[in-house]
């Protein structure tokens, strides 16, 4: 990609959306009228008869569940367990997966070693090894945090493994003829080169994290997001039940959002991401 | 330009001091080369001796033998595939020769050398670095005043905070030459450089070159297609054919040169382009 390419998908982008305070708005009011006009539709078939309450409950009420959850402090501890396990999965998960995605990647032999047993187990639905799950490490917190890190491993080994791969040889020589060493190599031209692909593997493993979570706090567990709403179902609780959906959304959302500002701040240079051309440097 | 080159940041921004640096629409009127007298004597003398490359069965060059010597500006002109990027690459020492020796102020090329600079036909600016951590891409000691300096040198003193992606490709260019200059080479490698760029920035790289080579003092040796670009820069030009040498000729032009408006230099092309 010569210099000149990459300015003029730049200017394409920018003029993509609009820029200034009142366009950002703009944007922001577009991007939430869907969800909020389905919610005002939904009320109104919920308060006229419509819907089944007991079916599907009006948002008003899961307003008041949600409201009555953070009273009496359920909500908040049991989304402050779901995090957790979903970090501790993540961290454990993700970290082997881009360890041994930078190994494979900077490495022939341990390409070699890894890659082949990686790409099968990478097409085994991780949920399908629940019941050995079980059977291993009982229900405990064990089970779902090896869930998780099963899950998010093989999105960020396989695209840190490709980031790395894709890296422009070109700039790979020019190093070497301005006499960097291999570890500069590695600091200055191969992570930040691959770290575009790192990113969106991070994105793919943090989907995988809650989805993962979600199965794995339903089927055997005493606490989390999961559980309360397996429980509510119980008692045809079904405001909690939607309540719990919801807050699964925000998660997502809110980890979603984080790994956006990494990009935007990460990948200041890259014409496509950048935000504020002014920003400070990274170097 | 011997003053450092200092930098207040406002958000990112660099407010030039001391010196204003040449902007691009002054360039031009600074390009004019000083006399040959003043050259320093920082080149290094480069020696092929019996040079042979082949790739599997296919020889590229057979039995070369070339002395370069200490400043000049030599321009190697050929059609593609004549071996003309190979050699460049065996005297950077990214590749091996399959058998003779190639030296350079007088020590055995083996492996990359630090008084070496090559500059690809792109320009290879690492995208995630702005422009003067790119020129400053070795991190020597004081390593961002010796890239201000390059880069005020190539007359992009004011682009140091930018991203290469908002680059022209003339700028892009400018500063790969302000990032070989940092390391003060001995010899500089180009690898047609100026092959992609439209002509009147082509014209005011020639210039460019001219003068920051006069001022280093540097040997040269330009890998071109172009013979009116060989002619206009070079002391000398040597022609390569099926892997040997089919012409050699000094051009005893005097600096600043007229390009197409000399006579001398068009029959000197016409000549040139009878071995090609």
């Amino acid at each position: 990609m010569t210099a000149g390419r990459a300015g003029e998908k730049g200017v394409l982008m920018a003029t993509r959306l609009p820029q200034s305070r009142s366009g950002a708005a703009l944007t922001f009011l577009a991007s939430w009228a869907l969800p909020l006009g389905l919610l005002v539709i939904w009320e109104i078939a919920s308060r006229s008869g419509l819907l089944s309450m007991r079916l599907l409950p009006a948002p008003s009420a899961v307003a008041a569940a949600f409201l009555e959850s953070v009273r009496n402090g359920t909500l908040l501890t049991n989304a402050a367990i779901s995090t957790e396990r979903a970090l501790k999965g993540l961290i454990i998960g993700g970290g082997i997966g881009f360890a041994l995605g930078i190994l494979a990647g900077i490495s022939r032999l341990v390409e070699v070693v890894f890659d082949t047993s990686m790409q099968m187990l990478r097409n085994v639905p991780h949920l399908a090894i629940i019941p050995l799950v079980i059977l291993w490490f009982g229900i405990g917190e064990e089970a779902k945090i090896f869930l998780v890190a099963i899950g998010t491993a093989f999105p960020l080994y396989l695209n840190t493994f490709h980031g790395i791969r894709t890296i422009d040889v070109r700039l790979i020589e020019m190093a070497r003829v301005y006499g960097l060493g291999r570890l500069a190599l590695f600091w200055r031209v191969i992570l930040p080169g691959a770290l575009p692909s790192i990113l969106v593997g991070l994105r793919f493993s943090l989907g995988i994290m809650w989805l993962t979570l979600i199965v794995a706090e339903t089927i055997s567990s005493t606490s989390g997001i999961g559980y309360m709403t397996m429980n509510a179902r119980e008692f045809l609780q079904t405001d909690v039940v939607v309540l719990g959906v919801i807050v699964y959304a925000l998660l997502g959302k809110v980890a979603d959002t984080i790994t956006r500002l990494i990009e935007a701040r990460a990948l200041a240079w890259h014409p496509a991401y950048r935000m504020n051309p002014t920003g400070e440097a990274t170097s | 330009m011997s003053e450092p080159v200092s930098y207040l940041r406002v958000r990112g921004r660099p407010l030039l001091r001391e010196v204003p640096g040449p902007t691009e629409r002054t360039v031009v009127s600074e390009l004019i080369p000083r006399k040959q007298e003043e050259r320093p004597e920082n080149g290094k003398t480069v020696l092929l001796d019996g040079l042979s490359k082949s790739f599997a069965s296919r020889r590229v060059l057979s039995r070369l033998n070339l002395e370069i010597p200490a400043g000049q500006l030599l321009a190697i002109v050929g059609r593609s595939g004549c071996g003309k990027s190979t050699l460049l690459r065996l005297i950077a020492g990214l590749d091996r020769p399959s058998s003779g020796v190639i030296s350079v102020g007088g020590a055995e090329v083996k492996s990359l050398q630090s008084n070496v600079r090559l500059l690809f036909q792109d320009a290879r600016l690492l995208p995630w670095h702005r422009v003067i951590s790119n020129v400053g891409i070795a991190r020597t000691k004081n390593w961002r005043d010796s890239a201000a300096a390059a880069l005020a040198d190539v007359g992009l003193a004011d682009r140091a905070n930018d991203w290469p992606a908002v680059l022209s490709g003339g700028q892009a260019q400018r500063v790969a030459l302000a990032r070989a200059l940092v390391s003060r080479p001995g010899v500089l490698l180009l690898d047609e450089p100026f092959a992609a760029l439209d002509a009147l920035t082509r014209m005011e790289m020639h210039r460019l070159l001219e003068r920051i080579w006069n001022e280093h003092g540097f040997t040269t040796v330009l890998i071109t297609h172009d013979v009116a670009e060989a002619v206009a820069l070079a002391d000398r030009v040597i022609v390569l054919r099926d892997g040997g040498i089919a012409l050699d000729m000094p051009i005893d032009l005097p600096r600043p040169r007229r390009g197409a408006a000399d006579t001398a230099a068009v029959s000197l092309q016409a000549q040139i382009l009878d071995e090609v």
